[in-house]
């Protein structure tokens, strides 16, 4: 029997129609702008100025707070101004406008397609670099990666996870990169164990992509410490806590993070960028994204420089945007809707979904019939109706006492309601009001 | 069979009457002796219980007045003039003038004004849409339309039209700030009632410049300093592109609304204008 979490879940049709599809390297266009806001955390502060010539790998805002991160220069360019975008929630928010005139990199870069397996760096000078090189966690949270790996004092991690596991529909860019760059992916592995100190570490990946499994574990064979772990397909499985319960069966206490069980989950797309920042000393300035949807007419694997605008890629994929409904950044199961396909890409921006207009919108909500499906379906454990439910009512001291801090959005309430009732939405509200009513609390 | 109703009649009339007797004992024991201004002064207050004194209830409310024995910045908006002036008496303080409010939705992003661009089909709630994005109009700083504020409102005063997408406030409106709190972006105010039930006041919340502000919406204040250059009374001031007009300096003389580019600006119940009407010629105009 494959391995999967105990609680909770949902089959949502995977609709993987761009996993055979190879990634494909797109050009940026003539202007670009990088948000300063990449990462979980404080934005980061800009230290180039209007005027200066910058060469695609050089450092343009450093992260100064501890969760904060640096952001490079994806192009080589001028920069035009540093100055507000409307974001995908069509909020204003800084950023730094670049004119391209090349793809001209900083000389320290090795742009070699040339595989380097041996580590030379130490531990402490891994996590300063993946520091400096500005990763951050791609599987969508963007979670600074060395923060992730510099281990609390009185913790002990002693297990590396690797999240291939890819469990939103329709997302195809981890399983493309593992099929693409699978030695990559086992020297990032071993970098990341080198880091963390850990001798053992587990590449968990859904039994959809057989393909992928037999690949790693291939590569993987030469190193006794890793190995790849086939998982029964089921969403939420790439939450951390899921994924880790399903591999280790250990529990994350609710609040906690999984270095209380002795585990780091890292997601196959950092695990590359990490691999590169340290053998080959090339920031975090592109990714591969998913452009997909029954809209688009080339569902395809992008390789993209931070900072190109969605319509860029829209256009390259083919889309119809005279029967698109809806554009979501991410997958449909959390992803964010955009107002405005001028927006960039960055670098948690996993995949661009394009729905047509007769998918696009949220069935008629009827009254909730106490069928407890969302209870069954919630991978925390929680009672979605009920939190659903006093978060309405505003009733924030019922919704904290049941937990509602736990919820990790996934959405499985909100897509199994028979009733369409809007879930999380009330449950997000919620819990932003519990997170006030806590911080002023503490003050 | 006749005498065991008897005595269970005795039985129980006996118990009554000496639990009777313990209670009488113990309220006259323990009584707690109260102000008996407390009441007076709780009875002269609306018994509306909304909150809007800062208080939890009327009686808390009174309960605060006789025991701080002033009535600095402790005001029932519900009441008002009237009712303040009664409490004082009760207490033979000095009344404090209560200048008479009222909200006021300072947008006015209908759906002709600001036409929908997106569609939203997330729960009806404006502090959910807000945290979702900017709204269907596109404004950042725009009414929702949602209506958190009418299910604030205890008084039945406030109400989004179905035609406009906007909320609109009537005369139950007691100024209790319920409104106020509860929406989002901050678009309700509470506004002196001003003379005759006449306001003046710039009806847009949008901080863009001048050209981002117009794209969304037809009627935003550009931030074009007209008003503000017009103002002879100093009542306009001008931060961020937007204007803010002083309730206690505006004199009503409409000169503001006249030059507003965008008409943003809005006037209640101020009687027509004459039509010819010379651009020095007084602008009090009595109905
Ligand atoms: S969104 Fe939250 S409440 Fe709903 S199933 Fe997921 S974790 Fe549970
Ligand atoms: S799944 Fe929907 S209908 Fe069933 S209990 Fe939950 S909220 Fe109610
Ligand atoms: S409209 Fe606002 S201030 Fe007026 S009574 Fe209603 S909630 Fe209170
Ligand atoms: S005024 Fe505020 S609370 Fe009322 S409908 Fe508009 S956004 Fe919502």
């Amino acid at each position: 029997m494959l391995k999967t979490f105990q609680k909770g879940g949902v089959h949502p049709h995977e609709n993987k129609l761009s996993a055979n599809k190879p990634i494909q390297p797109i050009d940026p266009p003539a202007k670009i702008f990088i948000p300063l806001s990449q990462s979980l955390g404080a934005p980061s502060k800009p230290v180039v100025k209007k005027g200066d010539e910058v060469k695609a790998g050089d450092i343009l805002a450093i992260g100064e707070a501890f969760i904060s991160s640096n952001i490079h220069s994806p192009v080589s360019g001028k920069i035009e101004k540093i100055d507000d975008y409307f974001d995908v929630s069509g909020y204003r928010k800084p950023a730094i406008f670049i004119e391209v005139t090349g793809r001209e990199w900083n000389e320290s870069v090795d742009l070699s397609d040339e595989l380097k397996e041996d580590i030379i760096l130490d531990g402490a000078s891994i996590i300063q670099k993946v520091k400096e090189l500005g990763i951050v966690g791609l599987g969508g949270a963007t979670f600074p990666t060395h923060v992730k790996l510099m281990v609390p004092q009185g913790k002990k991690a002693e297990l590396l996870i690797i999240n291939g596991v890819e469990c939103e529909p329709y997302l195809t860019s981890d399983h493309r990169l593992m099929l693409e760059k699978p030695r990559e992916i086992i020297t990032g592995t071993r970098i990341l164990m080198k880091a963390l100190g850990v001798t053992k570490a587990i590449i968990g990946i859904e039994n959809n992509k057989p393909d992928a499994i037999n690949l790693l574990s291939k590569h993987a064979s030469s190193y006794p410490g890793i190995e790849v772990c086939a998982l029964k397909v089921k969403y939420p499985q790439g939450g951390e806590k899921q994924l880790i319960q399903a591999l280790t069966g250990r529990e994350v206490p609710s609040g906690k993070l999984p270095i209380e069980v002795g585990c780091i989950v890292q997601n196959v797309g950092t695990t590359f960028a990490v691999y590169q920042a340290i053998q080959k000393n090339k920031p975090l300035v592109e990714r591969v994204v998913t452009v997909t949807g029954t809209n688009v007419l080339n569902p395809s694997n992008f390789l993209v420089k931070i900072g190109t605008p969605v319509s860029v890629l829209l256009g390259k994929a083919g889309w119809q945007p005279e029967k698109a409904g809806k554009v979501i950044a991410g997958g449909p199961m959390m992803g964010k809707a955009l107002l405005n396909v001028e927006v960039p890409i960055v670098k948690g921006t996993s995949g661009i979904l394009v729905l047509n207009r007769e998918e696009s919108f949220r069935p008629k909500v009827q009254p909730c019939i106490r069928c407890a499906k969302c209870v069954s379906a919630c991978p925390m454990g929680l009672e979605p109706y009920y939190l659903a439910r006093v978060s309405e009512l505003e009733k924030y001291d019922l919704a904290e006492n049941g937990a509602i801090l736990d919820c990790i959005e996934c959405g499985s309430c909100q897509y199994i309601c028979p009733s369409a009732r809007p879930l999380l939405d009330h449950i997000r509200l919620g819990k932003l009001k519990v997170n006030e009513i806590i911080r002023s609390r503490n003050q | 069979m006749d005498s065991s109703i008897l005595y269970s009649i005795i039985t129980l009339g006996l118990i009554g009457a000496g639990s009777a007797a313990i209670l009488y004992w113990v309220a006259s024991k323990f009584k707690v002796e109260e102000d008996p201004r407390i009441d007076a002064v709780a009875e002269a207050l609306p018994q509306a219980n909304c909150g809007g004194c800062g208080y939890a209830g009327c009686r808390n409310f009174a309960e605060a007045i006789v025991k701080t024995g002033s009535l600095d910045n402790l005001i029932c908006p519900v009441g008002g003039d009237e009712v303040m002036k009664r409490i004082a008496s009760i207490l033979g303080l000095e009344a404090p003038a209560v200048e008479s409010m009222i909200a006021v939705v300072r947008c006015n992003g209908s759906f002709q004004n600001s036409p929908s661009k997106f569609q939203y089909d997330g729960v009806k709630s404006c502090a959910f849409a807000h945290i979702t994005f900017t709204g269907e109009g596109g404004c950042p700083y725009g009414c929702l339309g949602h209506g958190d504020c009418e299910r604030a409102c205890t008084f039945d005063a406030i109400h989004v039209n179905p035609a406009t997408g906007l909320p609109e406030v009537n005369d139950k409106c007691t100024a209790c700030g319920a409104c106020v709190k509860a929406c989002p972006r901050n678009i309700i105010e509470m506004r002196p009632r001003g003379k005759k039930d006449r306001r003046i006041y710039v009806t847009c919340m949008n901080k863009e410049k001048g050209a981002v502000a117009r794209k969304n919406c037809e009627v935003a204040c550009i931030g074009c300093n007209k008003c503000v250059k017009e103002c002879r009374f100093d009542a306009i001031t001008l931060s961020n592109n937007l204007a803010y007009i002083d309730p206690h300096k505006c004199t009503l003389c409409r000169k503001c609304v006249e030059v507003c580019p965008t008409n943003c600006i809005l006037e209640v119940n101020l009687p027509p204008r004459k039509r010819a009407a010379q651009s020095d010629s007084p602008a009090e105009i009595t109905a």
